[in-house]
């Protein structure tokens, strides 16, 4: 088990997989990782010993914004296009798609489950 | 994409010298404009716009924050007051 960044515990998986799992660092970053510190792709996380697990956490914290940090950063972003009260903060307050997709339709993932309409008859068989 | 940082940023001219004209009289005065495709240059900040939305000037009062925005950003050209069943479905 390897703690790195805080909470994250990634599993028996490859080190490049294992770091994915991580808030903020995808395949791209993971692989630079593991170059920049010297482990081969086929290493899993449990093979790894205590002294690379220290360099890997530590080319973290130097040069990667993760987890917390990045959270923060991306819900200041938001909500200061909440604040600056232009189109995009709109969307962002009212939970519509920023954008400009269509909402005639779809934008499920925006919008949440669809709510019923009120009086809005049943089309039966 | 984002636009060419060598183009510099796209301003409508004639708002530069609205701007202008205001800062040197009395101030306060809102400036009416249609060019909602400007960006919003640090000289504007402290002044008011009226950006049209189509319909009607919208008064934006320029901040700090707003630099690099387009002005149109800032004045919404569609009303949506939510759907007349919606109001029913809330009540309850």
């Amino acid at each position: 088990m390897a703690r790195i960044a805080g909470v994250n515990i990634p599993t028996n998986k490859r080190v490049v997989i294992g770091l994915t799992y991580i808030y903020g660092i995808g395949r791209v970053m993971a692989t630079d990782i593991c170059r920049k510190v010297g482990i081969a792709d086929s290493r899993r996380v449990n093979q790894l010993t205590d002294d690379e697990i220290l360099r890997i956490r530590e080319l973290i914290d130097r040069e990667y914004k993760v987890e917390g940090d990045l959270r923060r950063e991306v819900a200041m972003n938001i909500k200061r296009l909440m604040d600056l009260g232009c189109y995009r903060g709109l969307r962002h307050r009212r939970g519509l798609p920023v954008h400009g997709q269509r909402t005639h339709t779809n934008a499920r993932t925006r919008k949440g489950p669809a709510k019923a309409i009120a009086g809005k008859k049943k089309v039966t068989k | 994409m984002a636009r060419s940082v060598w183009k510099g940023p796209f301003v409508d001219g004639y708002l530069l010298k609205k701007a202008d004209r205001v800062r040197e009289s009395g101030r306060n005065e809102i400036i009416k404009m249609w060019s909602r495709r400007s960006t919003i240059l640090p000289q504007f900040v402290g002044l008011t716009f009226g950006v049209h939305n189509g319909q009607k000037f919208i008064p934006v009062l320029v901040t700090e924050n707003m630099i690099g925005h387009k002005f149109g950003e800032f004045s919404p050209t569609r009303t949506f007051h939510g759907h007349a069943a919606d109001k029913k479905a809330k009540r309850k």
